[in-house]
C-alpha cells in the first residue's frame, strides 16, 4: 500500500485537515486533540466531498431525570459534515451518525519523524 | 477517463469555488457519459435577493418602488417583502450558502457583459452535466403569503421583467416558468398575456404556500389561456411555518418534510376533485419539489374515497389517480428507501418513465444530482433518458441536442 505525504507535523494545528489526492483516491486527513484520522472523501450518500465541510460537535437533547425536555446543547463528540447535504460523520470512527450501518472508508495515518503520511 | 492526480489540498475558505465544490459531481458526469445525452433540470434556483437593487428598479409603481428601495437600505430591521422563518443551511453545515460570496466576488471581478447569475448558473450546470435549467427565485417562493396583494403583483412583474431582460434574453440554456401573482387572478392572467411569448419562458409557476383555492372560477380564463398557448402551469412547493397546523412543529426538519407536501396535496386535491382535468384536458400541470411519495399516497387516498363519494366530484369520469397519472412531477427531493422495490412502485404509480422530470433544486440544501435517476436499476433506457431530459424537452419545446461542457 503506497504511503502518501500529507504534511509536516508542524504544519497541522489542532482542527486542521488536508485533502490528499492520490490517483483515484481522495482522502481527508484530520488532526484533532493529538490524533490523526483519515477517511475517504466520497460521501456515502451521493458522493459529495464528505471531509471538506464543517467540523462541529454533536448536538444533543437535554432530557431531565423526570424525562422532560430541557433544551439542546453540544456534546464533546466531534463530527464532520459533508457540505453537500449535511450528512454527519463521527470523527473518531467515520460512522454516519444518521445510520450507523454506513461508514466512510478509513485509512491509516503514520508519522515518520517530522512527516505525516496516509496509507492509501 | 480522469487523469491520475496527486496533490494535497488545504481547505481555505477564500479558495472556494462552485467548480471545486462540485468536482465529484463532474466526475460522476464524466463516468456516466452525460455529454452524450440531454439533461434538463426542471427546478433550480438563484438568490434573486442578491439582485434586489436591480430588480426594484423594474417596479412599475413609483410608490411601491420607493418603499422597496428604502426598506432594502435598512436590511435586518424590517423588510417590505417579508421573509420566512427557517434555517435551511442547517446551522451553517451547508457551507456553500455562506461561501458563495467568494463566487460572487470572483464573477463580479470577471466583468462579464451579462448579469453574474448567468455565469454562476452556467458554472454549476456544467459541473453537474446539465444542458438546460429552469431557474426559479428563492425568497420569492414565499411571496404568496404577503398580506399586501399589490406588493405581490408589483414584485412579480418587476422580477419577471428583470429575469426576462437580464437573464433569459441573453442565455438560451437558462429557461424559466415565470412567477404568477396568484392572489390577484386578473394580474395572473395579465402576466401570462404579457410574458408568455418572451424568450426562455417555458411556462408559469404558482408558489404553493398560499390560501386561495385553485378551483376558484377567477382562474378559469388563465388556465384556458395557458392551455391555448401550450404552456404548463407548475405548482412549486414550499412551507409556511406560520400555517396553523405547521406552527405545531418545533424543528425545521418537521416543517420542511410536511410543508413541502402539504400545500401541493391540498392544491392537487382541489384540482382533481373539482374536475379541472376534465375542463382543461390539454393543460399541462406540473408539481414541483414535493418529492414522490406524496402522490403515491394521495392517489390511493382519493381513489378509495372516490368510489364511495362520486357525488362529491361529479365532473370526474375516471378515478382521481388516473388524472394524476397524466400530470408531470419533478423528482427532487427524491426519497430513497432502503428497499428499492418501494421506490420502483412509486415510479410505477406516477408513470414516471413519461411523467417524471429530473430536478436538482441546486443550490438549495437538499439538492439532487442526475445520478439519483441515472443509477436506478429498474428503469428502461428510454425511461431513464426521458426522466433526465427527454420529457422536459417535449413539454418545454427544447432542442434535444446536448450542449453542456462538463469540466
Amino acid at each position: 500500500m503506497p504511503e502518501c505525504f500529507v504534511a509536516k507535523v508542524s504544519e497541522m494545528q489542532d482542527g486542521d485537515r488536508r485533502i490528499v489526492v492520490a490517483g483515484s483516491a481522495e482522502i481527508g486527513v484530520f488532526y484533532k486533540d493529538g490524533d490523526y484520522f483519515a477517511y475517504s472523501n466520497y460521501c456515502v450518500h451521493s458522493g459529495g466531498p464528505a471531509c471538506e465541510g464543517l467540523m462541529i460537535n454533536r448536538v444533543i437533547d437535554v432530557i431531565a431525570p423526570d424525562r422532560t425536555y430541557q433544551g439542546q446543547t453540544f456534546s464533546d463528540d466531534v463530527h464532520f459534515v459533508c457540505p453537500w447535504h449535511g450528512y454527519e460523520f463521527e470523527l473518531r470512527t467515520g460512522e454516519c451518525v444518521g445510520d450507523r450501518r454506513l461508514r466512510l472508508k478509513k485509512f491509516d495515518v503514520v508519522r515518520r519523524g517530522d512527516d505525516i503520511f496516509v496509507v492509501a | 477517463m480522469d487523469m491520475v492526480r496527486s496533490e494535497v489540498r488545504k481547505l481555505a475558505a477564500e479558495d472556494y469555488s462552485t467548480v471545486q465544490h462540485l468536482a465529484h459531481a463532474s466526475q460522476q458526469a464524466r463516468e456516466r457519459n452525460y455529454q452524450d445525452f440531454l439533461i434538463v433540470d426542471v427546478d433550480a434556483h438563484h438568490y434573486e435577493s442578491e439582485s434586489y437593487k436591480d430588480v426594484f428598479e423594474y417596479i412599475e409603481s413609483p410608490v411601491i418602488r420607493r418603499q422597496a428601495v428604502e426598506s432594502a437600505k435598512r436590511g435586518g430591521r424590517a423588510s417590505m417583502l417579508g421573509g420566512q422563518i427557517g434555517y435551511q443551511d442547517i446551522g451553517g453545515r451547508i457551507t456553500r450558502h455562506e461561501l458563495r460570496r467568494h463566487d460572487i466576488r470572483r464573477h463580479d471581478k470577471l466583468g462579464a457583459p451579462h448579469h453574474r447569475d448567468v455565469g454562476m448558473t452556467l458554472e454549476w450546470m456544467d459541473a453537474m452535466g446539465v444542458d438546460y435549467s429552469c431557474l426559479f427565485p428563492t425568497p420569492m417562493l414565499f411571496l404568496g403569503l404577503h398580506p399586501q396583494v399589490e406588493v405581490e403583483v408589483a414584485m412579480c412583474r418587476a422580477y419577471n421583467a428583470w429575469l426576462c431582460e437580464r437573464v433569459l434574453a441573453v442565455e438560451p440554456r437558462i429557461i424559466s416558468m415565470l412567477y404568477l401573482p396568484f392572489n390577484d387572478p386578473e394580474a395572473a392572467y395579465k402576466t401570462v398575456k404579457d410574458f408568455g411569448d418572451k424568450k426562455g419562458v417555458v411556462g408559469f409557476m404558482v408558489t404553493s404556500p398560499r390560501y386561495k383555492p385553485v378551483h376558484d372560477n377567477a382562474y378559469v380564463k388563465t388556465y384556458a389561456l395557458l392551455e391555448e398557448m401550450g404552456k404548463p402551469i407548475a405548482f412549486h412547493a414550499a412551507y409556511n411555518w406560520n400555517d396553523q397546523s405547521l406552527s405545531l412543529a418545533n424543528r425545521f426538519i418537521s416543517v420542511h418534510a410536511l410543508g413541502f407536501m402539504w400545500f401541493n396535496m391540498v392544491h392537487m386535491t382541489n384540482w382533481v376533485v373539482n374536475g379541472l382535468p376534465e375542463r382543461f384536458p390539454k393543460l399541462k400541470v406540473m408539481w414541483i419539489e414535493s418529492g414522490l411519495t406524496w402522490a403515491y399516497c394521495l392517489m390511493q387516498r382519493l381513489d378509495h374515497s372516490y368510489m364511495m363519494r362520486t357525488s362529491d366530484c361529479p365532473s370526474l369520469k375516471r378515478k382521481p389517480s388516473e388524472y394524476m397519472r397524466e400530470m408531470f412531477y419533478s423528482s427532487q427531493p427524491m426519497e430513497k428507501p432502503r428497499d428499492r422495490s418501494i421506490l420502483e412502485a412509486t415510479f410505477k404509480m406516477i408513470n414516471a418513465e413519461t411523467q417524471l422530470m429530473w430536478s436538482s433544486d441546486y443550490p438549495h440544501w437538499d439538492f439532487d444530482l442526475p445520478s439519483v435517476v441515472y443509477d436506478l436499476p429498474f428503469l428502461s433506457e428510454t425511461g431513464r433518458r426521458n426522466i433526465l431530459g427527454g420529457t422536459a424537452a417535449k413539454v418545454f419545446g427544447l432542442d434535444p441536442k446536448p450542449v453542456k461542457k462538463i469540466p
